[in-house]
């Protein structure tokens, strides 16, 4: 694969970022690799990740599909002898990726995430039933159905509702506002 | 009585952990816990957010914090997920300063400000810090002698080090249950990853770490097991069946929130902890207690 994108400033890029300038500290221990869960379905290691971004790789590392795998279960970063915030800095990949409009074919995090914000965004709260019918429509409504004894199940014990929790009409202003703000300032970079 | 400004979340609120926000009150209630719900809270973002536009996600943060200090309260959420949110907002806001000129810019739009002087708690901790064990213990009315529970505390709870237990080896909840008179018993993946989130796009490889977790805590004997996390409580509740058809296995063990734990020793009835939302059902391994 060949980095079609502009590599310069990969590395300024993401230590701009809040909790990204780690990407500096990385003493290639492998530490992070060894305690994460999913590392064996990353097609990069997270210690790999930060090599690649350090040779400005900028494509390869923004196409990957291992910023997406990350659970967020904060292993590595509490046992980073550098002190970098692992998860944070997939974090910060994850939102690189999105502001460059890379599409990640082979893993639907994304798509769910993107899901769950849009409910988030327009709501100010997150209906779990919508949110989740909207992604299996969104994605594969046939891997609903894999899903549907789940669903079943939860509906019996009283845990899944049609009707959601609402903000008043003055809060979801106040909130619409404050994102459409933070949306016109373009990023925390 | 203690007074804490409470943010429930999305799903303990009116999602689908809603027994979870339920026995929370109650057990708050017994032991003089008063939690002040913020009014028109909004959700934490969690980690969807912050992988998708991290201005935004500190400010979904940053507004209930600024309403929780409204109140002149610390915050306090029995989610996880939410409590790390919170808690990393403050570091940041506190650690960068131009994040924090671009969280006041954006809040200022909303016609709110944030000072920074609220401090994010898990219910968790304010039970056995603030509260303590010694009164906790006093409060009980049915010892639950001779149960043996399994206490998963999952990532968020203690991870990164915002916590107030542990990262790797956390003690808590294991004498929580000691302190209701039951029997912790302890198990190597306590506070590993159950999948979080990942149950939903990418569910194979979610299933095979809730497996892991429940041969773990199943292997030491637990009858039961509880939890401080509503996505945890989910993931190894209603997937076991997944998990058991797909791994082969042929798990039935009872996942529970650790206020629902409480609450029993505490004598509160099945209906107020809402018992039956557990899909594995519990009754007949605390049927002694009921």
């Amino acid at each position: 694969m060949v980095s079609n994108l502009k590599t310069g400033s990969f590395v300024d890029e993401i230590s701009a970022i809040p909790g990204g300038e780690g990407v500096h500290n990385c003493i290639q221990c492998g530490t992070c690799t060894a305690s994460c869960p999913n590392a064996d379905k990353m097609d990069h290691t997270p210690s790999e990740l930060i090599a690649m971004a350090r040779a400005g790789m900028k494509n390869e590392v923004l196409s990957s599909n291992a910023m997406w795998y990350c659970l967020s279960c904060y292993l590595c970063t509490v046992r980073c002898p550098r002190g970098i915030k692992q998860t944070d800095l997939m974090h910060a990949l994850e939102c690189l990726a999105v502001r460059e409009g890379v599409s990640h074919g082979r893993t639907l995090t994304p798509a769910m995430y993107r899901s769950f914000n849009d409910f988030v965004y327009s709501l100010g709260t997150l209906p779990e039933m919508g949110f989740m019918t909207w992604f299996y429509m969104l994605t594969n409504p046939l891997r609903a159905i894999r899903m549907l004894p789940v669903a079943i199940q939860l509906l019996r014990h009283g845990r899944l509702h049609v009707k959601a929790r609402r903000l008043t009409q003055k809060g979801t202003e106040q909130l619409r506002a404050i994102l459409d703000k933070a949306e016109s300032l373009g990023g925390a970079s | 009585m203690k007074q804490y400004a409470y943010f429930p979340g999305c799903s303990a609120s009116e999602g689908g952990a809603r027994a979870y926000g339920h026995s929370a009150l109650a057990v708050s209630r017994v032991l003089n816990v008063e939690l002040v719900e913020i009014e028109d809270w909004n959700c934490c973002g969690s980690t969807p957010y912050s992988s998708f536009e991290e201005l935004a996600s500190f400010c979904l943060s940053a507004r209930n914090l600024a309403l929780a200090e409204q109140k002149g309260l610390d915050i306090v959420t029995p989610c996880s997920s939410c409590y790390v949110i919170l808690s990393r907002t403050n570091a940041y806001l506190k650690q960068y300063p131009h994040l924090k000129a671009q969280v006041d810019e954006s809040l200022a739009a909303g016609g709110l400000e944030y000072h920074g002087t609220v401090r994010a708690r898990h219910l968790l901790d304010v039970f056995v810090n603030d509260i303590g064990y010694d009164a906790i213990g006093a409060a009980v009315k049915r010892s639950l002698e001779g149960l043996k529970v399994a206490p998963y505390y999952g990532c968020q709870l203690v991870r990164p080090k915002f916590g107030f237990d542990h990262p790797e080896n956390p003690r808590s909840m294991d004498m929580l249950i000691t302190c209701l008179g039951g029997e912790p018993i302890d198990f190597p993946m306590k506070a590993r990853c159950c999948g979080g989130s990942l149950i939903i796009p990418e569910e194979d490889l979610a299933l095979e770490l809730i497996g892991k977790i429940l041969k773990s805590a199943q292997g030491g004997g637990a009858e039961c097991l509880i939890t401080p996390c509503p996505l945890c409580q989910t993931n190894l509740d209603a997937y076991q069946s997944q998990v058991n058809k797909k791994l082969h296995t042929s798990f039935n063990f009872p996942i529970l929130f650790f206020t629902q734990l409480m609450g029993l020793a505490f004598g509160l009835s099945e209906e107020e902890l809402g018992l039956r939302s557990c899909i594995v059902p519990a009754e007949k391994a605390l049927a002694k207690y009921l």
